[in-house]
């Protein structure tokens, strides 16, 4: 192995800096390639998505998390390895890779905290969560906490307005937040407590949870049973149905001009 | 999804019809076994002793329509599928819920995916696929690994794999992880990212019906409409049609959201009324009144209180000026200032535009700084005129429905809450505090202090 092999090698194990600063803002081309013994399970693994697909480009977005999965972020590195193994320019998985709002591109925290701020989850405190977040982790959108155990950015509508506000930590739910749970959640997530989502399974890491979006199932013990059948909000109209009398609250109000005259 | 369940024995008022839903409350709802207890897996034997055609004619007679927005019918998206081609169908199922306001296909899936997995098999027996796809947002893991469950029991069991829809006649199903952009769930920007590029939205025609994906016939249909199938065939085209009107017939999911009392979903015959469901379930939070919702997600037109009483279905909803687009009744009580919920939906639509055609692409970018001014107090009436017309730039002028539903939230509130704009033009800001509509606004000891949004 050459000299510069080496370096690119380090570089591509996300553990050293470029040597070289890039001219114009523009890093040297081709990107360092990932260890051989990286490369090699990764590739193992990017056979086995490959096979799923009639086509083999159809196995890029897959392949993106699964270079997430390794380091955390897609790397240039990553984006040779998706190319490479798919036949395609690094300019055409470029161009994928920063479509998709999923694929980080910087080195981010172990675990991702998305406050949904889109309009039904802002309006019932999803602004309040984030703001208040951002105030306590002293960190803004897409910012990562300084131990890199947290990222914090605000997510547009995770569908699952019937729990809002919302709050996603890798990707798992946590629903119905007010500013003082999410607090206590980012506090525990930096301490390294056992997190358990309100829906979903315990969390693991970002790069764990990427592998699974690259199609390989979860296969801790009683991940796929955590949490149980389905949330308080899903079974709200089953359980109506079952007889269960609603709440005591209002009927459906007036029309807004007949306020006046009641 | 027994024969004789639950669609009888609908709550009190007779109001919902617990289908796909109906066995959530069990303690392993996702399971091959419960789902098989409750009669899962029957249906596709029924089916797939039937003609591919006399299939398609059955759901097309039954006028199960499209639950992912559009309401085409499912039937007929099938019998375009040109047969004899020679060239290998595809069934993609679309699970890229992202619509704001929409979340019945993820509760949906996390609860029961083996009604989908077996709508699958029957859908892909009448199109004569043996490849199938389902497209899930990535950003919803919990789902993704039940899925990952339900189709290993699959392919145990011998519903998927080799010879699954009858000797010689195998059936592959690859559940897909999407990495987030809202465009994907538009059919042909959702090809487009399955196979491996950028989501960007296809002109049409070829539709996808004749060149879908790898250009071979693809069906692309919502969640919700696949996993109705497996009901419909095992109870029957007349059961189907007892529910619902002539043209809107059978049961859906309704997802409510927002101010009300009691949030989530309910599954009930189609035009329902949105009065009929907050009456029984507990109306809106106490103390409270309606402001405005929306039908089925933000991209269909808001409605106010002057249309409780709208059938919530195709036609009905329709003939109100809106969509019903995905069911997803999000309702906003008088604490919630409009203009901050339109513009952080436009913010939305210029978060999620592609960038492919120009009217969307640029319009909502101008129509977010445009509206923040409106918020802030910065804006003249000029410049809500100036909106209208973005807007009008942008509504049927793009590449996609984006554009529409991107003007649709601005075209409606204008419409109903004018007033409410100029407010914020002449009084020099918003009149509303963002505390009082929080979700903690009125618990005991809450002060509204702690919000400084």
């Amino acid at each position: 192995m050459t000299d510069a092999s080496k370096e690119t090698a380090r570089e591509g194990a996300g553990a050293a800096p470029s040597p070289e600063p890039p001219i114009l803002g523009i890093p040297k081309m081709p990107p360092p390639d990932y260890p051989p013994e990286v490369r090699e399970r990764l590739t193992a693994d990017a056979k086995e998505i490959v096979a799923r697909y009639p086509d083999s480009r159809s196995a890029l977005l897959p392949l993106l998390h699964l270079v997430q999965s390794e380091e955390g972020h897609v790397t240039r590195t990553g984006q040779r390895f998706c190319a490479e193994t798919l036949g395609l320019t690094t300019a055409e998985v470029n161009a994928v890779a920063t479509f998709y709002t999923m694929y980080r591109r910087k080195p981010s925290g172990d675990y991702q905290v998305g406050v949904c701020t889109n309009t039904l989850c802002a309006v019932l405190g999803g602004d309040a969560i984030f703001e208040r977040l951002q105030e306590h982790l002293g960190v803004g959108n897409s910012e990562t906490t300084e131990d890199g155990k947290v990222t914090l950015e605000h997510i547009e509508c995770n569908a699952a307005c019937d729990y809002a506000p919302v709050v996603m930590v890798n990707w798992e739910f946590f629903d119905n937040q007010t500013p003082d749970s999410a607090t206590e959640l980012v506090d525990e997530l930096r301490a390294g407590s056992r997190v358990e989502p309100t829906r979903g399974a315990p969390l693991c890491t970002f790069k764990e949870t990427a592998r699974i979006l690259a199609g390989f199932p979860d296969t801790r013990e009683g991940a796929v049973e955590a949490s149980g059948g389905a949330g308080h909000a899903s079974l709200a109209g089953l359980r109506l149905a079952k007889g269960e009398a609603p709440p005591a609250g209002e009927r459906v109000v007036a029309p807004r001009d007949a306020e006046e005259g009641e | 999804m027994s024969v004789e369940t639950q669609v009888d024995e609908t709550s009190p008022s007779g109001l919902l019809s617990p289908v796909l839903s109906a066995f959530w409350d069990e303690a392993e709802p996702w399971t091959m076994a419960t789902y098989r207890r409750h009669g899962g897996y029957s249906a596709v034997r029924k089916a797939l002793e039937m003609d591919p055609d006399d299939l398609i004619a059955y759901v097309k007679d039954a006028g199960l329509r499209g639950r992912g927005g559009a309401g085409f019918p499912t039937g007929m998206k099938w019998q375009f599928i040109p047969q004899g081609d020679d060239k290998p169908h595809y069934l993609v199922v679309n699970a890229d819920e992202s619509e704001p306001g929409t979340c019945k296909d993820i509760p949906l899936l996390f609860a029961n995916p083996h009604s989908l997995v077996e709508g699958i098999v029957i859908a892909c027996h009448a199109i004569r696929s043996s490849h199938a796809f389902i497209y899930l947002r990535g950003e919803a893991v919990p789902v993704l690994r039940r899925l990952h469950e339900a189709v290993r029991e699959a392919y145990q069991e011998g519903y998927l794999g080799k010879d699954a829809l009858g000797p010689g006649r195998d059936l592959e199903l690859t559940v897909h992880a999407g990495a987030g952009a809202y465009i994907c769930g538009e059919e042909t920007a959702l090809l487009d990212s399955l196979e491996g590029r950028r989501g960007q939205p296809r002109l049409r025609p070829p539709f996808p019906a004749v060149a879908g994906l790898y250009a071979c016939p693809t069906v692309v249909n919502n969640v919700e409409s696949i996993a109705s199938v497996p009901a419909l065939i095992e109870r029957g085209k007349e059961w189907f049609r007892s529910m619902g009107s002539e043209k809107s017939p059978g049961f859906t999911l309704y997802s409510l959201s927002g101010h009300v009392a009691r949030p989530g979903q309910y599954e009930a015959p189609l035009g329902i009324t949105m009065r009929q469901l907050l009456d029984a379930t507990g109306g809106m939070r106490p103390g409270h009144r309606l402001k405005f919702w929306t039908p089925g997600g933000s991209s269909t037109p808001m409605l106010t209180d002057e249309h409780l009483d709208t059938p919530l279905d195709y036609e009905g909803v329709g003939a109100a000026g809106s969509m019903l687009g995905t069911k997803a009744l999000q309702c906003f009580d008088e604490t919630t200032c409009v203009v901050r919920a339109v513009t952080r939906w436009t913010e939305f639509y210029a978060h999620e535009s592609c960038g492919k055609c120009t009217p969307c692409r640029e319009g909502t970018y101008w129509l977010v700084q445009l509206l923040r001014d409106v918020e802030a107090g910065k804006a003249s009436r000029d410049d809500l005129a100036k909106i209208e017309d973005i807007a009008d730039n942008v509504n049927g002028k793009s590449f996609c429905a984006l554009g529409d539903g991107a003007a649709a939230p601005i075209f409606s509130s204008m419409k109903f809450f004018r007033e409410e704009y100029e407010q914020h033009v002449t009084g020099g800001g918003c009149p509303f505090d963002p505390a009082h509509s929080t979700a903690w606004a009125d618990r005991p000891g809450s002060a509204h202090l702690e919000v400084n949004a």
